[in-house]
């Protein structure tokens, strides 16, 4: 179903880019060239810089064109002509609110953040992988995302979340993350099991008013921000802003976040994990012991 | 409905009542008083079922009621701001800060006003989770998680907005930060009053402002230190 969805997009972003490639398609001097097809975008920061690596907002726009306009839109605001086939929405560059952050939430993510996030693309949503793109393509493509806003001119990115090394994975890091999930009440919406099925998951919306899923951790798909332990620890540490999963920065201690990403790969029960294999050896010997979570283990899940 | 008011009214206790919300008032010794009130047949407020987080359920004896249109005796309207939006010669931010409150799976206040600038605390005093989640789209919008006993959050606003707030986890919890660049602000107390203190002689434009009705504004002259009376009559929408 998804992969005939994903057909019907590319069909469809193909149409949408025949039809932009028909017109008399002339290289762009600079960003600031006024230009019907794109508007005009607010400049900011004309420049990204991933790595070594520069990029410039002027290759960015002629890139955009080609490959982002058909659903992020002439004016950078998610409106493209497939945004209305297209759920979640695609993002709307003028806002400035990214999902995919090392930056504390409300604030500017990096340059390398929003490459990341063309790179991995967004799984389980239109967004696809952009790596057939050079690296010089994407850091090109990050500076003209840039200036849509005029945030990027006024805000510096926020101070990137400092990860500190992995804990081992126990079975005490385990059932102290089983506990912080009882705890900080992320079954409220994620579901007891994971399922993204909690009590207030039917009534979650994005920031947009546009109904939205939590993460169904036993599908196994990988995150929308990443695959990593190291993803998981950002994911829930900075938030993931423009949409109900709140940061949880400022409560969470970094020895214990650990314990909740340990906690939270046992929940990924169709991928082979080591969290997973040392948790299922765990319950089949003292499952019956486990209190439940939910709405009636008020006294924490151990 | 009125049990409700009792409570929410015993709760803002602590951090004055609704009419008392605002700021020092500066030198000057003119005022603006008035009431707001409505006109037509607004929506009836609903009762929110918290059947699903018990520890707040069991805080209310009677269900809490919405609160985007609260009406009171003689047509008032409560919980509108009134402020001073142009005219005033600027004030800087008190160094107190504005106190918000989660107790009992509600907002209190349900309006809280402040200004450009003024420092925000942000209290969970419930036995449960919260994720505070304010709307902002001229402000960073930011959403953060607030576990029982957390300390409170503390933060402030750069620019002025009117910022609805939420909690993805408690979808009827619904309230607004109202970030204003004025000193001179008052929200109505239940029955539709408001009083604008401390204003120097000169020529004002005062709005009032509704969740769900919008804004009305009128222009004020001040001589002296007169007091002078303004009313709003907002037409309630039946929906």
């Amino acid at each position: 179903m998804i992969s005939g969805k994903f057909a019907a997009t590319i069909a469809l972003g193909s149409i949408a880019l025949l039809t932009l490639c028909a017109g008399p398609l002339r290289a762009q001097s600079h960003v600031d060239t006024p230009d019907p097809s794109l508007g005009t975008p607010s400049v900011a920061s004309e420049e990204s810089h991933i790595g070594g690596l520069t990029g410039h907002a002027a290759s960015g726009k002629v890139l955009y064109r080609r490959y982002c306009i058909g659903c992020h839109g002439p004016a950078g605001d998610g409106e493209g002509m497939n945004a209305q086939w297209i759920d979640p929405k695609p993002r709307d560059f003028t806002q400035a609110i990214f999902k995919c952050r090392s930056t504390p939430t409300g604030t500017l993510p990096t340059d390398q953040d929003l490459y990341n996030a063309i790179t991995r693309g967004f799984v389980t949503t239109n967004m696809p992988q952009w790596r057939p793109l050079t690296q010089q393509q994407r850091a090109d493509l990050v500076a003209f995302i840039k200036t849509w806003s005029p945030r990027w001119s006024k805000e510096k990115s926020g101070d990137v979340l400092v990860i500190p090394a992995e804990t081992p994975v126990t079975i005490e890091s385990i059932l102290h993350g089983r506990e912080l999930f009882q705890k900080l009440e992320c079954w409220k919406c994620h579901g007891p099991a994971g399922h993204g099925d909690g009590p207030s998951a039917a009534t979650l919306t994005d920031s947009k008013d546009n109904p939205i899923r939590p993460y169904n951790f036993s599908v196994g798909t990988r995150f929308k921000c990443g695959e990593t332990n190291q993803d998981i620890y950002k994911i829930f540490m900075t938030g993931v802003d423009g949409t109900p999963m709140p940061s949880f920065h400022d409560v969470i201690q970094p020895n214990d976040a650990w314990d909740l990403v340990h906690f939270l790969r046992t929940l990924q029960v169709t991928l082979p994990t080591k969290e997973g294999d040392l948790w299922r050896g765990y319950v089949a010997t003292h499952g019956k012991d486990l209190k439940p979570i939910g709405p009636d283990s008020a006294a924490g899940a151990q | 409905m009125r049990l409700k008011y009792i409570s929410a009214v015993a709760l803002t206790a602590v951090i004055g009542s609704s009419m008392m919300i605002f700021a020092k008032p500066p030198a000057g010794g003119g005022s603006i008083t008035g009431k707001v009130t409505y006109t037509g047949t607004p929506a009836k407020m609903k009762p929110i079922d918290m059947s699903k987080e018990p520890s707040c359920a069991k805080q209310h004896a009677t269900p809490v009621m919405t609160q985007n249109v609260t009406t009171g005796a003689g047509n008032s309207l409560q919980w509108v701001v009134v402020y001073i939006s142009a005219g005033d010669q600027g004030s800087a931010a008190p160094s107190q800060a504005v106190r918000y409150d989660q107790k009992g799976c509600e907002y209190l206040p349900h309006v809280l006003p402040m200004q450009v600038s003024q420092q925000l605390q942000i209290y969970n005093d419930d036995q449960t989770s919260h994720n505070i989640h304010p709307l902002a789209k001229v402000n960073p919008e930011w959403n953060k998680s607030q576990p029982a006993g957390s300390p409170p959050i503390d933060t402030k606003y750069d620019k002025a907005e009117f910022i609805p707030v939420k909690c993805n986890i408690h979808p009827w919890m619904h309230g607004y930060f109202v970030v204003l660049n004025t000193s001179h602000y008052a929200v109505t107390g239940e029955d539709g009053s408001f009083d604008l203190k401390g204003l120097p002689p000169g020529k004002y434009t005062v709005t009032a402002w509704q969740e769900q009705y919008g804004t009305q504004t009128q222009d004020v002259t001040i001589t002296g230190s007169e007091s002078k009376s303004v009313n709003f009559v907002f037409k309630a929408l039946p929906y």
